[in-house]
């Protein structure tokens, strides 16, 4: 179990609803973990506001986590570029990792 | 050797025909060096050996092939996935043993969840785990698969899937997997016929195997008569296909302009993921108990709320028929189902084991009247041979109908039929007080022939055209009309092209076939003209 990253300034935090059909799968999790990488930035994802948190640049880790379609994901990031990567990774969930519609399976 | 017939879960449809090449899992050997640092970096270098053989089949793949070994490549880039393997080295084991007790124990967490997407991802965290002990024993020596090879294992890996030469045809016979599978997915874009869930996979490599993956179903050592007319199918089937598939989205109306709903049969949500609603008049058949057979355990009330909910949402205003645990006769589920009965088919199956263990019905039912005002839900009784099994079970609905509403719960009451399946049922169908029939067809066959579909030997007496079971057939539809009840039929039969016209010539207005053969049963309706006799009563 991963505490929230700590930092100097305090992390940028953001949230956003899993609705595209299978959850986080397999392509959006690739998806996730691939766009924050493109950070410096410390990312940690949970379900739950209060954790636990989990490196949100590891596919392995989120896989685990096998959240559903329905469930709230909650982002955390520490460093320079905190506030870029949570609107960006908000927005990524939002656009249901622009998966087509029941065309979840990958 | 007799013929022999398997039954299995469609994944991709199609014919094929040929010798079975059977992949066995290999146990190689591998002597452990004994020093934790050189354990350590053998693993190493088998994972970057691993990383540069996926990447270069990611190369020259595309499309779906492309982005599962993407998925499979951010995998085994991630630290995270051999983290325990490399801490286990340290303790003392092989770095062979280490990383399969690491990769084991992550696919046993995507087995035991109680999402089917899930589960079917495990195949591709063996697919990884073995790619990186190739590499660690250094031997590749994976039996060559001929093209057009008909393959028969435990489960395929999509690399091996990707590794075989499809373009002179071939199938894939699984004794477990999934139709989620990746496997399945890229076995669909090929167009090579799979099949899932066999059980046992009889070995007879040398003899021919005739499947049909639209079916599900595998004819092992056909008799000769058997292999013709497969034969026969499999040809006219391309033509046929092709012509059919400009049909699937039209509504299926007979020559003489009487219009038949054509629904389709699924075995759970999965079943959906790719399908146009608007190929169809609704749903005539789900089958429940697929629901029960995977996982651990029996599914909760919320986990069937959920699938029943989604199929609901799916049909938007058509409608959905539901049926109630159909578990027993060739379909055991374990801690369920009543173990070495003299003859399951005569025995507690259908609604008879659903009212012996209400503690199991209950919970359907609750799900049920939870699921039903999201959709047009019609719930439908296996089995029913007597009036008061139907009262029985309507009774039940009505107890956990007001006992939800008692509590607040969102509920409404479905209408519920009956299946007529059991001959002595469709006999008497003027007594049953049933909201809607629906003749399950297979199992109406069965027990007025006295023949299992499934006994080579026998076989073909199992067969529809038999003068009684039509009469049974005309018996239901004749009281269907008579006092307003819908009368639909759900089987094999109702997507099968030179059936359908019997079907509709006793009276039938209203099939359930398979997804995919939807086109080919509304192609068979459009070409289909009434005798006198029955024609406009429709």
């Amino acid at each position: 179990m991963n505490a929230p990253p700590l930092s100097k300034t305090s992390p940028v935090t953001g949230s956003a609803l899993l609705t595209n059909a299978v959850g986080l799968h397999a392509r959006p999790s690739v998806k996730l973990t691939q766009l924050a990488k493109t950070f410096s930035s410390v990312i940690s994802v949970a379900t739950d506001a209060a954790g636990p948190w989990i490196d949100a640049k590891s596919p392995v880790k989120i896989m685990r986590v096998k959240a559903p379609k329905g469930t709230t994901l909650y982002f955390e990031a520490s460093g320079d570029d905190a506030a870029d990567a949570i609107v960006a990774l908000v927005d990524l969930v939002e656009r249901r990792f622009d998966e087509a519609d029941g065309d979840d399976h990958g | 050797m007799a013929e022999l017939r398997l039954a299995g879960r469609p994944a991709s449809p199609g014919f094929a025909s040929g010798p079975v090449v059977r992949l066995v899992e290999q146990k190689a050997h591998r002597v452990s060096s004994g020093d934790p640092a050189r354990e350590a970096d053998d693993l190493k270098k088998a994972i970057a050996n691993a990383l540069l053989s996926i990447s270069a089949l990611a190369d020259r793949a595309e499309g779906e092939a492309a982005e599962i070994l993407g998925f499979q490549l951010a995998m085994l880039e991630d630290d995270a996935l051999s983290e325990t393997a490399f801490q286990s080295i340290a303790s003392g084991n092989a770095a062979d043993q280490a990383w399969r007790h690491a990769l084991d124990a992550e696919i046993e967490l995507y087995r035991n969840g109680d999402d089917e997407y899930f589960r079917a991802r495990s195949a591709d965290l063996e697919d990884i785990r073995d790619t990186v002990l190739d590499h660690l024993y250094g031997s590749h020596s994976q039996i060559s698969v001929p093209p057009g090879a008909i393959i028969a294992a435990r489960d395929l890996a999509p690399s091996r899937f990707l590794s075989v030469d499809w373009s002179r045809g071939g199938a894939i016979l699984l004794s477990e997997g999934s139709p989620t599978s990746h496997v399945a997915m890229l076995a669909r874009a090929r167009r090579v016929p799979m099949i899932v869930g066999l059980g046992e996979i009889p070995d007879s490599a040398s003899s021919l195997i005739l499947v049909d993956g639209a079916l599900g179903q595998v004819i092992v050592s056909p008799h000769d008569e058997t292999r013709a007319e497969f034969l026969k199918r499999q040809s006219a089937d391309e033509e046929f296909a092709l012509k059919a598939s400009a049909l699937e989205t039209a509504a299926a109306i007979t020559k003489d302009g009487t219009r038949i709903s054509v629904l389709i049969n699924i075995a759970g949500v999965e079943d959906l993921a790719h399908l146009d609603p608007n190929i169809c008049d609704g749903i005539g058949l789900v089958r429940t108990e697929f629901l029960f057979g995977e996982g651990p355990g029996l599914p909760d009330e919320d986990t069937q709320y959920k699938a029943y909910r989604q199929m609901l949402e799916w049909a938007g205003a058509r409608p959905v028929t539901i049926r109630t645990l159909d578990a027993g006769g060739d379909k055991p589920i374990k801690g369920l189902t009543v173990d070495g009965e003299s003859n399951p088919f005569l025995g507690i199956r259908g609604v008879r084991l659903s009212l012996q263990r209400l503690d199991v019905f209950r919970v359907q039912i609750r799900a049920m009247l939870r699921a039903a005002p999201h959709g047009q839900l019609k719930v439908m009784v296996p089995m029913i041979t007597v009036p008061s099994e139907l009262d029985e079970v309507r009774a039940l609905f009505h107890e956990e109908y007001e006992s939800l509403k008692a509590r607040g719960v969102k509920v409404m009451m479905p209408r519920i039929g009956m299946m007529v399946e059991v001959p002595a049922a469709a006999l008497a169908v003027s007594h049953f007080k049933s909201d809607f029939f629906s003749i399950g067809s297979n199992d109406l066959v069965q027990y007025t022939t006295a023949a299992g579909r499934d006994i080579g030997a026998v076989a073909s007496l199992a067969d529809l055209r038999h003068p009684a079971v039509l009469k049974l057939i005309e018996l239901v539809t004749a009281h269907g009309e008579k006092s307003g009840c819908d009368v639909s039929l759900c089987g094999d039969a109702g997507g099968d092209p030179e059936l359908i016209p019997l079907l509709l010539q006793a009276g039938l207005r209203s099939l359930s076939a398979a997804p995919s053969l939807v086109g080919r049963a509304k192609l068979a309706i459009t070409e289909f003209r009434f005798e006198k006799a029955g024609a406009g009563h429709g």
